[in-house]
């Protein structure tokens, strides 16, 4: 008894050391609501479990071949209510379950954005999100601030309560973008967007890391995310600022090359549409930007010559009207209006920004 | 002994099959038992081959309008030719159905004349397609230009190499015939060759639709 | 740690030799001391292994007996040890991931640099669910099924003997692969585009990919066979709602084995065709999508999971009722609960990857479709559980795994429930909990079934029973070892500790690394203590002895003959009656024939399925060094042998009456001798 006793505080010392649970005790809002749904549905699925494993070692102790006096029916194989049961009570426990999910699917979205702060804080429609854009690369982490102009790496920080919106991609394999006290996480891959809305309700400084398997330095690949008030992300900016370093094509490619353990780099000043060209996977100049692609491929294919001369195709998709630049580099398409149409809205998710 | 073929007063559960049907049936009969496990075998080959070009299908639905700022199918590809390769495998399946029809009449010689004339329809199909990716390649639209061709080549191709691993089977067969005429154990193989065939050329339907047709025509 | 310390050549040597490929002395390991010690010693023990078998002159006995053997016992055995082995080899890289984290999550560099690590969890997971689960419930669904449907063997002898080398194939590929060049780094499921010929250039991909190609195809081969067997050669009267669960599960698993590894064969494929011709299905460029890839393996990969359970379920449904003595309850519930897991095994896929970035319906609806398995799974339990009330429980060996199965196992599917609701999932994808529910259930569901398994029909098999203090010993161990080494998992993973780490940041995880660490060696100590238990057993094989090929009171028709059953399996078919056909028999008094003997068809044992397995895995070798003239001679060879094997009309015989007779008379004094003691 006294060993149980012993054994079980060992336990729930073990199980319990405090705010390491970061999971369980995350600082934003949505891995807040994502901890308790965890808790909702394990204690939802406990009414089955605890029973099973219950009955189980009741009915092996009860009926165990020494204990004679116990009831012994070796044709007993069927009982209608019995079925009913087995079945209907995992049933029921399944649809209040599945019902749980789909409202948290939804709510929770990750494209979604937020529609509260915290559990007693509603959203300021007035604020805008702050727009945070990262790029996974070999092996580390670009953050980009569009609406300040500034870029960092292996270091990301946002205000507290202030929305965040997270555009992701990649500029090598999928990576997952997560930061366990923030929210849950969203692959990053190559040639596209993905996106997570989050907000932190803490200040602090929290862990984030990729946590899908990436190659050689995926240990490493690891940055921090700072939550801080007002002033402090202020003062975080200057600092970013404050080196004069220039994000542009040319540092961004040597970026791009191998490194393990890269240290937290601030770039003061960026190159503009380098967030465009690092999603349509082309801030080299010599591939055809994706977006540009997609759009030849929805408006016909770029033809036997797009083989060896794809660059007359750059820039097709922000040109004002493709269709007409579509049918002077290849007039026997004859692209008419609906078709043009179609194909705008095919390229729209990564035209947007 | 006797208890279990004792009939006199209550007939008792019999548990063992004591005479042996196969073994008094003679050996027709248990050959006719093991082909009917060997067609249904080869039925559920075909199923889970038909699962592979599923995929092949699949992967072409989805890469398949990514042409790369390459070209697109109605660049490529000449619908006449293709129209001569597929009726080339339609006949094919046509006389395959006449040596089938021949084996039926217990005619080795008509048997096969018609696995022939298939097998000449079956390298005509594979030389006319040879020719067409030759052209294609020849022009520069390879595997490796585009996501759109390399699933066209792949499904394209998968499907060819399975015309030809049918032709090489349909060459083994015809020795085997001539070896040993229409044994019940050639017979099988003839129907199985059948059923392969026949699932090429329904394939080839979907490839000829899907591929070529759409590719074309929308 | 920033230096990239590769082993093999392969990484940025374009030139390939005429004559060997790629192949270079720089691609044996003599510069990693852990990988050329493990292949000295591999080479030693290969080597004395080799001078025995030559020395008590076993060669040709293994050779005319075992590897050409068609009768599906002797395949199933070879399948059996075949698992055994390569789990030696897939619990060796466990212990040194389980070693090597637990010093560097306690501020240490631990001893594998990340590329060797990168290689041992890629080689672990391979090897575990296709060179270990899959030979194991494979071997089981050989031996056991032809038995209980009263069968003499399966639908196509001579293909089950090619499955099987076919495996064997994959898996020497697999192990060349530890001391030729090296091992893929992508993980067991080899995501593109990391593992395209950019991102994963070395032949550690290229090994992963004819690995699995070849042993692939056995299994799709062995699955048709199965299901042929099951659906033509069930023992007269027998109809479908007779057959014992076992023979459902098989029945089950091989449907879906047949209907997913085209799609595995397929999606490899088009993943070679990326690496060898420069096609552009998976890459990140010209149009390729690297998504299609994830979708098309998990495709394959989530029935793959079922296809490992169902059988153990099946074996879990045999020793319930054998042991409880006590017929199944809920028959008929069992065999609905598992077609229905066969079916809904196959539209729940995106579960695996929720955080990529689907809509919400999407998720809801996959979420939803995989709480929805745990409703015919749980009334599997139910079924057990109320099947041993009003039993008579005995706890042999076989029965305590079963007890360790289900309250392990119930667990383990509350947290992959968790991890179905998608908002969930999105915290604990990829994490350590995940680790931690998918061993729970592979352990506690398909490993205890295992061993239960072995237990239960190593008497079948062999004629005398597995030393019941050692079967108690290994089972000890690994249930307090499993609990050990993945419940502290599951606690890391709620920490936010992530997946294939090799290094760690902070040094408060390290105790529940250490944790494992223990855990694991008591697996060790009970991997141990099971191969004891067989040592001892083998060496007290008289006293352990069963004359009478009925040791459990057992229900199913295997148990009808004898113990080995001779190689015919029945003088006579069996006639079946009703559920449950030997405890029938038994019940109604059944007099065993021994009179009237006639002659039995059986097939010829043949080489050509070891010979053809060699050739292609000469060919895999060849292309894998991309040695062309050697895949190409090896292709040819293996070709005509091929169809060289199809003109040979000499296939089967006829067992004569009077060789029956002798071996059934045999059998009669021997249950006479039984009976009077």
């Amino acid at each position: 008894m006294k060993r149980a006793l012993i054994a079980s505080t060992l336990l729930s010392t073990l199980l319990l050391s405090g705010c390491n649970l970061v999971v369980m005790n995350p600082s934003g809002d949505v891995a807040e609501q994502q901890a308790n749904l965890i808790v909702y549905s394990t204690i939802l699925m406990l009414i089955v479990i605890v029973p099973v494993i219950a009955l189980t070692v009741f009915f092996a102790y009860r009926y165990r071949a020494s204990n004679t006096d116990a009831a012994y029916e070796p044709d007993w194989h069927h009982s209608t209510t019995l079925e009913i049961i087995i079945w209907s009570v995992p049933l029921a426990i399944i649809i209040c379950l599945a019902g749980l999910t789909y409202v948290a699917t939804h709510r929770l979205d990750p494209y979604k954005p937020l529609s509260r702060i915290s559990a007693d804080q509603p959203i300021d429609e007035s604020v805008e999100p702050m727009v945070i854009q990262v790029a996974a690369m070999d092996w580390k982490w670009l953050f980009i601030y569009p609406e300040l102009g500034i870029a960092s790496v292996n270091e990301v920080a946002a205000v507290v309560n202030r929305p965040i919106e997270f555009q992701l991609t990649s500029t090598t394999v999928m990576n997952s973008f997560y930061v366990p006290a923030l929210a849950g996480q969203i692959y990053a891959m190559s040639g596209m967007q993905t996106e997570l809305n989050a907000v932190i309700n803490e200040p602090g400084v929290f862990k984030g890391f990729s946590a899908n398997y990436s190659g050689e330095g995926f240990s490493q690949m690891r940055f921090k995310f700072h939550g801080l008030n007002e002033a402090g992300f202020d003062t975080w900016v200057e600092k970013v600022r404050g080196d004069d370093k220039v994000l542009d094509s040319d540092t961004l490619e040597a970026l791009n090359q191998k490194s393990i353990s890269h240290p937290v780099t601030y770039y003061g000043r960026l190159e503009d549409t380098l967030w465009e060209r690092i999603v349509n996977t082309c801030v080299n100049g010599e591939d055809l930007c994706r977006h540009d692609m997609m759009m030849v491929d929805a408006l016909g294919g770029g033809g036997l010559e797009g083989l060896w001369n794809r660059d007359m195709f750059r820039g097709i998709c922000s040109a004002d009207d493709p269709g007409a630049l579509m049918a002077l580099i290849r007039p026997e398409l004859r692209i008419n209006k609906d078709d043009l149409v179609t194909a705008m809205t095919l390229t729209a998710p990564v035209n947007a920004n | 002994m006797t208890a279990m073929t004792d009939t006199t007063v209550k007939e008792p559960v019999e548990f063992f099959v004591l005479d042996d049907p196969h073994h008094h049936d003679g050996d027709g009969h248990e050959e006719h038992h093991h082909e009917t496990g060997t067609m249904l075998g080869f039925w559920i080959y075909l199923m889970s081959d038909c699962l592979i070009f599923g995929i092949l299908f699949a992967t072409y639905a989805v890469l398949g309008q990514n042409y790369a700022a390459g070209p697109a199918p109605s660049d490529l590809f000449e619908l006449d030719m293709i129209l001569i390769s597929t009726f080339m495998l339609l006949f094919s399946s046509i006389t395959y159905g006449f040596a089938v029809l021949r084996m039926d009449h217990n005619d080795l010689k008509g048997t096969v004349l018609w696995l022939m004339i298939t097998g000449g329809f079956g390298l005509a199909f594979l030389y006319l397609e040879y020719a067409e990716f030759s052209h294609l390649i020849h022009l520069g639209a390879t595997p490796q230009a585009s996501a759109f061709l390399s699933s066209f080549f792949f499904l394209v191709g998968t499907h060819g190499m399975h015309v030809l691993g049918g032709s090489i089977w349909l060459v083994v067969l015809l020795i085997q015939l001539s070896q040993r005429g229409l044994t019940h154990e050639n017979k099988r193989r003839v129907m199985c060759l059948s059923l392969f065939w026949h699932f090429l050329d329904l394939i080839w339907i979907g490839v000829f639709s899907l591929v070529y047709l759409t590719g074309v025509l929308l | 740690m920033a230096s990239q310390a590769h082993h093999g050549t392969s990484a940025s040597a374009p030139d390939v030799h005429p004559f060997w490929g790629k192949l270079s002395w720089d691609a044996f390991p003599f510069h990693e001391p852990i990988v050329l010690i493990t292949f000295i010693g591999v080479v030693l023990g290969g080597l004395a292994l080799v001078g025995a078998l030559t020395y008590f002159r076993l060669w040709g006995y293994l050779w005319k007996n075992w590897f050409t053997s068609i009768d599906h016992k002797k395949i199933g055995i070879m399948y059996m040890i075949l698992g055994l082995v390569m789990l030696l080899r897939g619990f060796a890289d466990a212990l040194l991931m389980r070693g090597h984290q637990a010093i560097a999550a306690s501020g240490g560099e631990g001893y594998l640099n990340a590329h060797h690590y990168d290689q041992i969890f890629t080689a672990h997971g391979v090897i575990m669910i296709f060179f270990v689960a899959m030979p194991f419930v494979t071997g089981f669904m050989n031996y056991v099924m032809p038995l209980q449907i009263g069968a003499r063997d399966v639908a196509f002898p001579f293909l089950n003997n090619f499955s099987f080398w076919l495996t064997v194939s994959g898996a020497i590929l697999v192990m060349v692969s530890l001391f030729v060049g090296e091992f893929s780094t992508a993980g067991w499921l080899a995501y593109a585009p990391f593992s395209g010929l950019e991102f994963s250039p070395s032949v550690g991909m290229d090994y992963y990919l004819w690995a699995l190609n070849i042993a692939g195809i056995g299994t799709t081969l062995s699955g048709i066979n199965l299901v042929v067997t099951i659906v033509k050669m069930r023992a007269p009267g027998m109809d479908y709602m007779k057959m014992p669960i076992f023979v459902w599960t098989t029945l089950c698993t091989n449907v879906l084995i047949v209907a997913t590894f085209p799609v595995l064969a397929a999606t490899l494929a088009l993943l070679t065709a990326d690496r060898y011709l420069g096609t552009h299905f998976f890459t990140n460029d010209l149009g390729g999508s690297p998504m299609m890839y994830v979708n098309l393996i998990w495709i394959w990969g989530h029935p793959e999971v079922y296809i490992l359970v169902l059988p153990v379920f099946g074996i879990f449904s045999e020793i319930v009722p054998t042991f409880t003595g006590k017929r199944l309850f809920g028959y008929a519930s069992m065999v609905y609960a598992t077609c229905v897991i066969m079916v809904l095994s196959y539209i729940v896929w995106l579960h695996h990857f929720f955080t990529m970035g689907a809509g919400a319906n999407v998720n809801a609806f996959f979420g939803i479709t995989t709480m929805i398995i745990s409703i015919p799974t749980g009334a599997k339990m139910f079924n057990w559980l109320f099947t041993m009330y009003k039993g008579r429980v005995r706890f042999d060996v076989p029965m305590l795994w079963v007890m360790g199965f289900m309250i392990t196992f119930v667990i383990g599917g509350m947290t992959g429930v968790l991890l179905a609701v998608p908002p969930a999932d999105y915290v604990l994808h990829n994490s350590l909990f995940l680790i931690a529910h998918f061993h729970n259930v592979i352990i506690g569901g398909v490993v205890f079934g295992i061993f239960a398994g072995i237990v239960y029909w190593w008497p079948k098999a062999f004629g005398f029973s597995l030393d019941p203090f050692w079967g108690k010993v290994s089972f000890w161990c690994w249930i307090i070892g499993f609990y050990l080494a993945f419940m502290p998992l599951y606690v890391l993973g709620l920490m936010g500790v992530t997946r294939r780490l090799s290094q760690f940041e902070d040094t408060f995880y390290s105790i529940y690394f250490i944790v494992a660490l223990v855990g694991a060696l008591f697996i060790a100590a009970g991997i141990g203590a099971f191969i004891v238990q067989i040592v001892v057993s083998i060496m007290r094989r008289k006293e352990l002895a069963d004359e009478t090929g009925d040791p459990w009171g057992g229900r199913t028709l295997e148990w009808a003959t004898s113990s080995p059953p001779p190689y015919y399996n029945f003088a006579f078919s069996p006639k079946v009656h009703e559920i449950d056909a030997f405890t029938h028999m038994k019940r109604e008094g059944y007099t065993r024939p021994t009179d009237g003997f006639m002659p039995i068809h059986m097939p010829h044992y043949t080489a050509t399925g070891v010979v053809l397995a060699g050739l292609l895995t000469v060919m895999g070798f060849a292309l894998i060094w991309h040695i062309w003239w050697l895949a190409a001679a090896s292709f040819a060879a293996a070709l005509i042998y091929g169809i060289g094997h199809t003109f040979n009309y000499n296939r089967d015989y006829y067992v004569p009456a009077a060789e029956v007779r002798e071996i059934e008379n045999l059998r009669t004094q021997q249950l006479a001798k039984a009976a009077e003691q």
